[in-house]
C-alpha cells in the first residue's frame, strides 16, 4: 500500500480539505468535528472520495423511505474502506448515489460528495456521464445478471473504454484484451467474442472487474463482489482485488456483509445500520476494540470455533421499517444494553457518532457511558 | 441448424395435414350442400342436383375425396366435367364450385392485396407501437406515460371493426380527408398503389399499434429495470445509448414473438380491414367461399394460412437465436 | 440475548440408522444439437454417493456450487427418482419406490428449501401453507387445524396471531421459520435442509440456526444440512462430507475434518474462507489457492475430478480413481478419496 509522503500529503490536504490546520495541533474538539463531517479518513489521510452527511430518501406510495441519513465518510488513494451491514442498510443505495445512478424523479439525495474536489450532488447529468465509469467505475454483486446477455463480453468491455476515450475500435479491443489478460482470465481473445453465458460465475465477475479497471479508475466501488461467488472462487477474487489494488493505487469502497470478507480486505471499515453510520474506524479499531452494541451483535452472530457447541448468539428481531424508523438510537428495539443508559435516552436522542476514547478518528454512535469494559469484560469472553 | 430445420419443417408439415383434416371432417360435418347452393333455385329438381354433386365429385366417399384432394397438392389431379378433361397441375387446390375457377388462381389474384395490405400495417405498428412504447417506458410513472397508457387501453377496448368502419365513414365519404381503399398493382403505378392502402394502413396499422405500444412498454419497463442496465449506466453511457441500445435489444425479444404471428394471422386474411376498405384480397375471398359453401377454396384458405403460420412461428425461432446468444436451434 | 449456555447432545451412538444412502446416482440426459445428428448426453450431477445417518444425528454436506449438493438432497425426499443406488430409510428401500407406496415415507422426510422466497405459495395464507401437508396425511381432525398451526407457528417462534397472514408480509428469516413449520407438521424423522441459512443476514441466520438446534434436541429430528458455509455446517453437524463434482471426497466426524482434513479439495476450501482471527492477532492460516474453475459435470476428468485444480496431482491421478477409503492414519469414520491424503492442521480459522 503507498503511504503518501509528508509532503504529498500536505498538497494533496490544500486541495481537497483546505486550511486544515497540521494533524499534531487540532484539539480533539477541532479532530472531532472535522471527522463528523467526513473530511478525514480513520488513517488521517487526506481522501480522493469525501461523503458528507449523505442523505437518499425515496417517495413512495407507502410514505418516504429514508435508505440513507446523514452518512459521511471519506477514502484515501491506496485504502479500502469497507462498509458493512444487514440487508437493507444502506449499503447500496449510498453508493449508488456516488456513482450518481439514482433516478432524480424518483428519489432525493441531499449533502456532498466531492470526488478530488468536485462535488457531484446536484452535478448535471452530462458532466456526471463522464465520471461515471471514468474516475469512479462500478463492480456490482451478481455478474451473472449485470453482464448484457446478448453482447460479447469483450465488445461489453471495449464499449466502457470507448465511452470515454476517443479511439479507434481496434485500440479498445486491445485495450480489452490486455485488462482480461490482467484479471487472470486465460486465452483473452477466445474469452472477447463469448457472452457471458459461457463464462463460470467466477470468470464473469473477472470480466466485471476488467469493465470496472479498463479506464484506470481512482474509485472502484465493489458492491458485494464476491456474494455469490464460491468460497474458493471468492478467495481468488479478492486477491485479484488486492493486487490490482496495489498495481494502480486506486481507492476501494468495498461493500459486504461477510465481517471474514472485511478483515481480509479493508483498511477502514464503516458500520451501518438502518441508513445511518453506527461506527467508523480502521479495520483494527472496528474488528478487534468494536465500541457499539450493533456491531457487537453481529461478531457474536458468527459461528466460532470454540464454541461450537453452544448456541449462537444472534441480534434478536428485526432491522426496522425504513419508513418508520425508531425515535432516538434506531438500534434500540433490538439492543440488550439500553436499560445501562440512564434515563430514557437510547427511545429519546439519537447518539452522535462521537470518537469512541474522546478524541482519536474511530467514532461511534451510542450512548453506553463505559462501551470500553464491557466490551473487554462482557463481549470479548463471548467471542471465543 | 440443418437437423433444426429439418426437424421443424416435418413437423410443419404435420400441424398443416392435421389443420386440413379437420377443415374437411368440419365441412361435412355440417349441414352443408354445395350442390344446392349452385343450383340455386328453390326447387331444385333431384336429377340436377346429383348431376352438379356428381361434377363436384361429391358422389364419391369422403375418404376418397380427401385423398383425391391431397394426391392433387402433390401431384396434381385431372378433373372430368361433362365430358370434358381439364389437367390440374400440382400443386393443385382444384377448381371454385362456384365459378370453377382454379383455387390457385383465385389465391394467386388475392395474395398480393392482402401482403400489401400487411406489409404496411405491420411496419407502422412495430416502429410506431416499439418507439412509442419505448419512450412511455422511460417515463413510466410520468403523467404523459399514465395517460398513454389509459389511451391505448380504451382504443384497444373498442371493437376493431367499429373504430375502422367509423373512420372509413367519416375520414373517406363524408369529409374526404384521406383517400378511399383501392386496389392498383404497384407494378403498375406505384403511386396510385400507396394512394389506396394509405388509410387501410393507417387504420389496420395504428390500431394494432396501441397494443405494441403495451407489449413494449412492459418488455422495456421489465428490462429497464435489470441489473445489466444499471452496468451499463455505471460506464458513463449515455441515456440514448442505454435505452435504445442495451434495454431495447431484450425487449424486444418478447414483442417480435407476438409481432410474428400477429403477421401470419393478418395474411390469413384481415377480413374486417379488406371487407371495409373494399380491397380484394384473401379475406373477402374466405368470407364468399364460407357463404357459398365453396370447398375448394375454403381448402385452399385454410391452407396458406396454416402454412403461414408455421413458418412465422419458424421465423420467429430462427429471429430469436439471432438476437439471443442463449438460445441454440435444437 | 439467553445467556444459558447449553452444549448440544451428541447423538448417541447407539442410535437406529435411519438412513442408508448407498451409491446413490444422478445422471440427467440432456440433448444437444450436433449438426444433423442430435448427441445424448448426461450431466452426473450426483455419482455414487454412499452415507449414513443416524436417529437424531446430523450430517453437513458441503461444497462448491453445482457439486451436486441440492440433487443428492432431492434424491433422498424423493423430488427426484435416482438413475441408481439405494436409499435405505429404516430397511426399506425407496429409490424406487411408486408414488403411492412412497406416501408414508414422504411424511418421515422433509426437505426445507433455501430460498425463502420461492419456496412459498405467495397467495395462500401461512395456514394454509402449514396444514396442507396435515390434511394430505390426515394427521389432523377438523376442527383441529387451526389449532396446530399456531402451536407450530409458536415452536419455530412466530407469532400464533400471523396464521391469516401471507409470505409477502414476512422478512426473510421469518419466511424460512414459515418453512420449516411446513416441514415439522408431519413430524418427521429427517429434515433435509437445503442451505436453509444462506440467504440471510448473519444476525438472522443465527436465530433460524439455534432454531434448527432446539429442534434436533427437543423433537430428535436427524438432519441433512446441506451449506456452502463451513462456519455453521461445523456449528450444526457432528459429520461432514465434502463433495465435488458429484462425489463425496472426504467424509468424517467434524473434528477430523476441520482439524486434520486430509484431502486437498477440503483443505483448499477450509483456506478459502475468510478469516476474522487475523485481525484479534490470530497469525494467518495457510493459504491455498485453487486456479481455474470446477469442470463440468457433463465431462468429468478421468480418474481423480478434482486433478485438474490438484496441486499435489501426478500421473495416477489421471488413470485411476481414488476411492473413499479411511486411511491407515485415519480416526474411525474418517474417509478420504485421494491417492496422497494426509492430514494437514491448522487450516481453520478462528471463525469460518
Ligand atoms: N428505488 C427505491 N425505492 C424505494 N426504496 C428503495 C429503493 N432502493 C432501495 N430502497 C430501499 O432502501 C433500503 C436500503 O437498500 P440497499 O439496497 O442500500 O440495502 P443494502 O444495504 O445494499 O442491502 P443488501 O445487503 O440486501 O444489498 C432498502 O430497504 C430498500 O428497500
Ligand atoms: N434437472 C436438471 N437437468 C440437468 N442438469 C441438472 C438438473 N438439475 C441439476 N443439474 C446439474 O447438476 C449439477 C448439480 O446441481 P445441484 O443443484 O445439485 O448443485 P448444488 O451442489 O446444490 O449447487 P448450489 O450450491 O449452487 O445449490 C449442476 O451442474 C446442475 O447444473
Ligand atoms: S444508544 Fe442505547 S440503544 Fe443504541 S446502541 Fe447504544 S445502548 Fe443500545
Ligand atoms: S487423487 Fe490426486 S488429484 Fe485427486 S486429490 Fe488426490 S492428489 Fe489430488
Ligand atoms: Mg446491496
Ligand atoms: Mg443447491
Amino acid at each position: 500500500m503507498t503511504e503518501p509522503t509528508p509532503d504529498d500529503r500536505k498538497d494533496a490536504m490544500s486541495e481537497t480539505a483546505a486550511e486544515q490546520p497540521a494533524e499534531a495541533k487540532r484539539g480533539p474538539e477541532v479532530a472531532t468535528r472535522e471527522r463528523r463531517q467526513g473530511a478525514l479518513s480513520p488513517s488521517g489521510e487526506t481522501p480522493y472520495l469525501v461523503v458528507e452527511d449523505l442523505t437518499v430518501k425515496f417517495p413512495t406510495a407507502d410514505g418516504v423511505v429514508s435508505a440513507v441519513n446523514g452518512l459521511s465518510y471519506s477514502v484515501p488513494l491506496g485504502r479500502t474502506l469497507a462498509i458493512v451491514g444487514e440487508s437493507g442498510s444502506g449499503k447500496s443505495v449510498s453508493s449508488m448515489a456516488v456513482m450518481g445512478l439514482h433516478d432524480p424523479r424518483r428519489s432525493k439525495i441531499t449533502g456532498s460528495i466531492r470526488l478530488g474536489g468536485d462535488e457531484l450532488v446536484g452535478m448535471p447529468e452530462a458532466d456526471l456521464m463522464k465520471v461515471r465509469g471514468d474516475a469512479v467505475s462500478m463492480v456490482f454483486q451478481d455478474p451473472q445478471s449485470s453482464l448484457h446477455p446478448l453482447y460479447t463480453v469483450g465488445k461489453q468491455i471495449a464499449e466502457a473504454y470507448l465511452v470515454h476515450h476517443k479511439v479507434s475500435k481496434e485500440v479498445a479491443k486491445k485495450r480489452t484484451l490486455e485488462m482480461l489478460d490482467l484479471v487472470g482470465i486465460p486465452n483473452p481473445a477466445r474469452r472477447f467474442n463469448q457472452y457471458p453465458h459461457e463464462f463460470s460465475g467466477g470468470m464473469r465477475q473477472r470480466a466485471m472487474i476488467a469493465m470496472g479497471l479498463v479506464n484506470d479508475p481512482k474509485l472502484v466501488i465493489a458492491d458485494e463482489p464476491t456474494t455469490a461467488l464460491d468460497v474458493t472462487v471468492q478467495a481468488q477474487i479478492l486477491d485479484l482485488l488486492n493486487n490490482l489494488q496495489k498495481e494502480f493505487g486506486s481507492a476501494i469502497v468495498l461493500i459486504t456483509h461477510d465481517l471474514g470478507v472485511v478483515a481480509e480486505m479493508a483498511d477502514d471499515v464503516l458500520v451501518m445500520y438502518a441508513g445511518r453510520c453506527v461506527e467508523y474506524g480502521t479495520a483494527e479499531d472496528v474488528l478487534a476494540n468494536p465500541r457499539m452494541p450493533y456491531t457487537w451483535g453481529l461478531l457474536e452472530s458468527i459461528p466460532t470455533v470454540s464454541a461450537a457447541n453452544e448456541r449462537l448468539r444472534p441480534i434478536k428481531g428485526l432491522p426496522p421499517s425504513l419508513l418508520n424508523l425508531p425515535s432516538g438510537c434506531s438500534f434500540n428495539p433490538r439492543c440488550p444494553y439500553k436499560d445501562r443508559v440512564k434515563g430514557e435516552r437510547c427511545t429519546t436522542d439519537l447518539p452522535e457518532l462521537l470518537p469512541v476514547d474522546g478524541a482519536g478518528l474511530h467514532t461511534s454512535r451510542c450512548h453506553l457511558p463505559d462501551k470500553a469494559s464491557i466490551y473487554e469484560t462482557e463481549v470479548l469472553p463471548r467471542l471465543g | 441448424m440443418l437437423y433444426f430445420l429439418g426437424r421443424r419443417i416435418i413437423s410443419a408439415l404435420s400441424v398443416v395435414f392435421v389443420t386440413l383434416v379437420a377443415t374437411f371432417a368440419l365441412f361435412f360435418v355440417a349441414p352443408t350442400d354445395p350442390a344446392g347452393a349452385i343450383c340455386g333455385a328453390r326447387n331444385c329438381p333431384p336429377d340436377r342436383l346429383a348431376e352438379i354433386r356428381a361434377g363436384l365429385g361429391l358422389d364419391e366417399p369422403k375418404v376418397k375425396q380427401f385423398t383425391s384432394y391431397l394426391e392433387g397438392l402433390v401431384a396434381g389431379r385431372t378433373y372430368v366435367n361433362g365430358g370434358v378433361e381439364r389437367d390440374c397441375a400440382a400443386p393443385c387446390l382444384g377448381y371454385s364450385f362456384k365459378n370453377d375457377r382454379p383455387v390457385l388462381d383465385m389465391l394467386k389474384e388475392r395474395l398480393p392485396v392482402t401482403i400489401s395490405l400487411v406489409a404496411g400495417a405491420a411496419v407502422i405498428m412495430l416502429t410506431v407501437g416499439v418507439t412509442i412504447g419505448s419512450m412511455a417506458a422511460k417515463r413510466r410513472g410520468t403523467a404523459g406515460d399514465r395517460a398513454l397508457v389509459t389511451s391505448t387501453l380504451i382504443v384497444s377496448s373498442i371493437p376493431y371493426y367499429i373504430v375502422a368502419l367509423m373512420i372509413s365513414l367519416y375520414l373517406t365519404i363524408f369529409y374526404p380527408i384521406l383517400p378511399r381503399g383501392q386496389w392498383t398493382s404497384p407494378f403498375d403505378s406505384p403511386g396510385k398503389w400507396i394512394a389506396g392502402f394509405v388509410t387501410p394502413w393507417l387504420v389496420l396499422g395504428l390500431v394494432n399499434t396501441t397494443q405494441y405500444v403495451r407489449y413494449s412498454r412492459g418488455s422495456m419497463v421489465e428490462s429497464l429495470s435489470e441489473d445489466y442496465i444499471r452496468t451499463a449506466r455505471a460506464k458513463g453511457l449515455s441515456d440514448r445509448v442505454v435505452t435504445y441500445k442495451h434495454a431495447l435489444r431484450t425487449a424486444l425479444i418478447p414483442v417480435i414473438t407476438i409481432f410474428g404471428l400477429d403477421v401470419a394471422g393478418m395474411l390469413a386474411g384481415a377480413i374486417f380491414t379488406e371487407r371495409i376498405f373494399d380491397l380484394p384480397g384473401l379475406g373477402q375471398l374466405v368470407l364468399q367461399s364460407l357463404v357459398n359453401y365453396d370447398l375448394p377454396v375454403i381448402m385452399g384458405t385454410v391452407l396458406i394460412s396454416s402454412i403461414f403460420l408455421v413458418a412465422a412461428n419458424l421465423v420467429v425461432d430462427i429471429v430469436y437465436s439471432l438476437i439471443d446468444p442463449r438460445v441454440r436451434l435444437s | 440475548m439467553s445467556d444459558t449456555v447449553r452444549p448440544i447432545d451428541q447423538a448417541p451412538s447407539n442410535a437406529e440408522t435411519l438412513l442408508q444412502i448407498r451409491d446413490l446416482k444422478m445422471h440427467f440426459p440432456i440433448k444437444e444439437a450436433a449438426g444433423l445428428a442430435r448427441t445424448k448426453k448426461v450431466v452426473q450431477a450426483v455419482d455414487g454417493v454412499s452415507f449414513d445417518l443416524k436417529a437424531g444425528a446430523s450430517l453437513g454436506l458441503v461444497g462448491e456450487s453445482g457439486c451436486g449438493k441440492s440433487t443428492t438432497g432431492r434424491m433422498i425426499t424423493r423430488l427426484l427418482t435416482p438413475t441408481s443406488g439405494q436409499i435405505l430409510f429404516k430397511g426399506t428401500d425407496i429409490a424406487r419406490l411408486k408414488e403411492k407406496d412412497l406416501r408414508p415415507f414422504r411424511r418421515q422426510l422433509q426437505i426445507v428449501f433455501q430460498d425463502p422466497y420461492s419456496s412459498l405459495n405467495p397467495r395462500q395464507t401461512v395456514s394454509n401453507i402449514i396444514s396442507t401437508p396435515l390434511r394430505v396425511h390426515n394427521l389432523v381432525k377438523k376442527g383441529k387445524e387451526l389449532a396446530r398451526v399456531q402451536e407450530l407457528l409458536e415452536r419455530v417462534g412466530l407469532n400464533p396471531e400471523h396464521h391469516n397472514r401471507y409470505p409477502n408480509e414476512f422478512s426473510g428469516g421469518q419466511r424460512q421459520r414459515i418453512g420449516i413449520a411446513r416441514a415439522l407438521a408431519v413430524e418427521p424423522e429427517v429434515i433435509i435442509a437445503d442451505e436453509p441459512v444462506s440467504a440471510l443476514d448473519v444476525s438472522i441466520q443465527a436465530q433460524v440456526m439455534n432454531l434448527l438446534e432446539d429442534l434436533r434436541r427437543d423433537l430428535g429430528i436427524a438432519f441433512v444440512f446441506i451449506a456452502h458455509d463451513l462456519g455453521v455446517v461445523r456449528h450444526f453437524c457432528d459429520t461432514v462430507a465434502v463433495m465435488y463434482l458429484g462425489k463425496i471426497v472426504e467424509q468424517g466426524p467434524r473434528e477430523q475434518i476441520y482439524g486434520a482434513p486430509q484431502h486437498p479439495y477440503t483443505q483448499a476450501l477450509l483456506s478459502a474462507a475468510p478469516d476474522l482471527g487475523t485481525i484479534r492477532g490470530i497469525p494467518p492460516k495457510e493459504r491455498i489457492r485453487l486456479v481455474g474453475d470446477v469442470p463440468s459435470p457433463i465431462d468429468p476428468p478421468s480418474g481423480c475430478r478434482f486433478r485438474t485444480r490438484c496441486w499435489k496431482a501426478e500421473d495416477i491421478c489421471a488413470t485411476q480413481e481414488p476411492l473413499l477409503e479411511g486411511k491407515p492414519q485415519s480416526t474411525p469414520g474418517h474417509a478420504a478419496a485421494c491417492h496422497f491424503a494426509e492430514p494437514k492442521l491448522d487450516l481453520t480459522a478462528a471463525t469460518a
